[in-house]
């Protein structure tokens, strides 16, 4: 009996043995690091689309400095969720990302004022950092457009081309020609609108982002607590026509995902894609003379002189709370991102300009040393630039909240499977009445 | 034996104790005080009383989530226990291959409910899609096919805990009813089932209360469409949690209303279940 008892000790006492090194090891692991008093990085990644690349980068900077990066990418769609719960630990992201004014609400307890950084005076323009008063909260990374791209091949098979497209009026009249001859051209006007979480984000948001944009600009604000709604007619135009000229009937939209939209794109089932910058990899297949991007038309005044939505979601902000010497690696590693040709041709090179010969990110940055991209639909979005046409901003970061997003989808959904003027009413509802609600809302907090 | 046991309780309760307390009383004691607080993460909570409270019960979505809630208990309660005991019967009666039966029926609760929840709305969708609509646009298809899925998913688990019932009544008893010249029927409701009453009351309590705390279905399935129709109590508080800047203390103190409302009608259902049963 004796013995099994003290067997019984011994084996409790070992398992108490590996918690305690678990936490030992860890803890001399962190001491050691501070001990060079060099900090070190914890980047939480937004995009997952880019992370090898990361991954790649921050392995580059430790053989480079000796400083330690580790990045973690969130799963699409659960970024804010992995940051909360990561910010809540002791180890917590050094550097995190807000998608604008409205995210940064959560966060700016937690952001550090990068007014005197490095990185902060790289930008090109002060637009690209994102304030909360005089403090310089976010730096903004990435720029990116979303517009409609289309297949080029298809568009001249209907007997169309690009300079037939100047208004909200000529893309009705090709998309319903289309429409009215595709049993004889094998193909649709648009891509299926899914709304699946997949995809939904396209017009929830995105394509959200044009009446709101206009209505700003002929109120002259840039935010709002109460959404009037002004151009909620053309909204529910181009609904009408993304939803009634597809590959796909509108009552089975709440089943379509991203990946169907980019399947019948790249198999030729459809001309018109709406999508940005970001997809260029998913619809390069169709060749790049084949590509092209038209601005988002809603028929509204001005719109001759439209260009694509451009803008940034994607901030990065540093950790006021982490330690100083983590505070100060962490600017030290975005300087370099921001400064050094190795990083900035990983960030801004797409074929074989990471070190290792993969694909690069591809991304466009507000930074003084951005390299020219060789992204087609990037320079599809300077071009328009040069053309001088307006960029449509993104005003979407001003949206409210993510319920009222997800209110819209939900209505644009119902509206889409039985398109009766009550159920436009429940669109109309969520964005004007819900805009109100949930700005009160998230005032009162 | 005994002085062994009074001398070294301590190695047998302590790894167990440390971590049920690490496990669940802590975090359930820092759940409850972040109800009363306002905060972005675990760490900066700021104290603001009732608050959340009050936000909690002006929210109308969350009274029409617990009437659909407790709509879905009602039926999936009844629906999947009377079926998982027919089934029972049946898998105890001297037939060929009832193992391989039980087995097939046991075998969907081994699948999580994310996947349950996703693999169900393609089969749902490719049928609808035959009658030109879709499981996100009717609230009254979405109940179903919660229900189905739900049903589809614990029947067999459900069963399971049934045959074992089943296996331990006395053969005795049901004999001696047979002698006194009870018939088929009177031996299932007299005999039969008050001898079943603790796996009627296991099985009852399961099934209330997973119906209370369904998610990953729900979020899955119908993820609350269309506009919130299909919403369940921890899909709702979800939502809260994470749909708006700043109302995590909100979600967090729906979520202390909803383990009050679960322990609640967990209580009532044991009490009357456990009074109904017998001793052998």
């Amino acid at each position: 009996m004796n013995k099994k008892g003290i067997a019984a000790l011994g084996l409790s006492l070992m398992m108490a043995g590996t918690m305690l090194t678990g936490c030992g090891s860890g803890d001399s692991d962190g001491a050691g690091k501070k001990a060079d008093a060099k900090g070190s990085v914890y980047y939480l990644n937004f995009k997952p689309e880019q992370d090898t690349q990361w991954q790649e980068l921050a392995k580059v900077y430790t053989e480079e400095t000796g400083v330690d990066v580790t990045v973690v990418t969130a799963a699409a769609g659960q970024y804010e969720t992995t940051l909360k719960s990561e910010m809540g630990k002791s180890e917590s992201p050094t550097l995190f990302q807000v998608n604008g004014p409205v995210g940064l609400a959560s966060w700016k307890d937690y952001c550090y004022d990068l007014g005197s950084s490095q990185v902060y005076k790289e930008l090109t323009s002060e637009d690209f950092a994102l304030k909360d008063g005089d403090k310089v909260a976010g730096i903004g990374y990435v720029i990116e457009s979303y517009g409609i791209i289309y297949n080029k091949e298809l568009l001249s098979k209907a007997g169309y081309t690009e300079d037939d497209i100047n208004s909200f009026a000529d893309l009705k009249k090709v998309a319903e020609d289309i429409t009215a001859k595709s049993d004889k051209l094998g193909f649709s006007a648009f891509t299926s609108a899914g709304m699946d979480g997949s995809s939904d984000w396209r017009f929830k948001t995105h394509l959200a982002n044009l009446p709101i944009y206009y209505e700003y600009k002929a109120d002259g604000i840039d935010t709002t607590d109460a959404i009037k709604g002004t151009y909620l007619d053309n909204y529910k135009n181009v609904w009408d026509l993304y939803i009634n000229n597809s590959t796909t009937d509108p009552k089975q939209l709440s089943t379509k995902t991203g990946d169907d939209a980019v399947a019948e794109f790249v198999s030729g089932q459809a001309v018109f894609y709406q999508n940005g910058t970001w997809a260029y990899s998913d619809v390069s297949s169709i060749g790049d003379d084949n590509l092209g991007m038209l601005p988002i038309y809603i028929g509204a005044d001005g719109e001759e002189n439209q260009g694509l939505c451009t803008g940034s979601e994607n901030y990065w902000c540093v950790n006021a709370k982490a330690s100083e010497e983590d505070i100060q690696a962490t600017l030290d590693f975005m300087e370099w991102c921001a400064t050094n040709d190795t990083a900035l041709k990983a960030i801004c090179g797409s074929k074989g300009a990471m070190p290792s010969g993969a694909d690069g990110m591809g991304f466009v940055t507000p930074f003084k040393k951005n390299l020219e991209s060789t992204n087609l639909l990037v320079n599809i979005a300077n071009e328009y630039v040069a053309e001088g046409k307006t960029p449509v901003s993104w005003n979407f970061t001003t949206m409210p909240s993510e319920q009222w997003k997800n209110d819209l989808g939900s209505a644009l959904t119902t509206y889409a499977a039985d398109q009766t003027d009550a159920n436009w009413d429940l669109v109309k509802s969520a964005f004007v009445d819900g805009w109100a609600k949930e700005a009160a809302a998230a005032k009162s907090k | 034996m005994e002085k062994t046991i009074k001398r070294y309780w301590p190695v047998f309760l302590i790894p167990t104790m440390a971590a049920f307390l690490i496990g669940f009383i802590v975090p359930f004691a820092e759940g409850i005080y972040l109800s009363f607080c306002k905060f972005t993460t675990i760490r900066d909570a700021e104290f603001v009383g009732f608050q959340n409270y009050i936000d909690a019960f002006k929210d109308s979505t969350f009274p029409d989530a617990f009437k659909f809630t407790t709509l879905f208990a009602i039926v999936t309660l009844v629906l999947i226990n009377v079926l998982a005991f027919l089934v029972a019967l049946a898998l105890t009666q001297k037939i060929k291959g009832t193992n391989i039966f039980r087995t097939v029926f046991f075998m969907p609760n081994l699948i999580g409910g994310i996947v349950l929840g996703y693999v169900w709305q393609l089969i749902f969708d490719a049928i609808f899609s035959k009658f030109d609509t879709a499981l996100k646009l009717n609230e009254v298809l979405g109940f179903w096919g919660l229900v189905i899925l739900v049903c589809w998913q614990q029947i067999g688990y459900m069963m399971i805990v049934y045959i074992a019932g089943l296996q331990a009544i006395p053969e005795d008893i049901q004999e001696a009813a047979m002698i006194d010249g009870a018939n088929r029927t009177q031996r299932l409701f007299r005999v039969t089932i008050p001898n079943m009453m603790p796996s009627i009351t296991i099985c009852t309590f399961l099934t209330i209360t997973n119906s209370f705390k369904l998610f990953d279905q729900n979020l899955a399935l119908t993820g609350g469409e269309p506009l919130h129709k299909t919403e369940m109590l921890a899909l709702n508080i979800y939502e809260t949690f994470y749909g708006r800047v700043g109302y995590e203390g909100v979600g967090q103190a729906k979520a202390v209303v909803f383990f009050i409302l679960v322990v609640a009608i967990g209580l009532i259902q044991l009490k009357i279940t456990r009074s109904k049963e017998v001793q052998q």
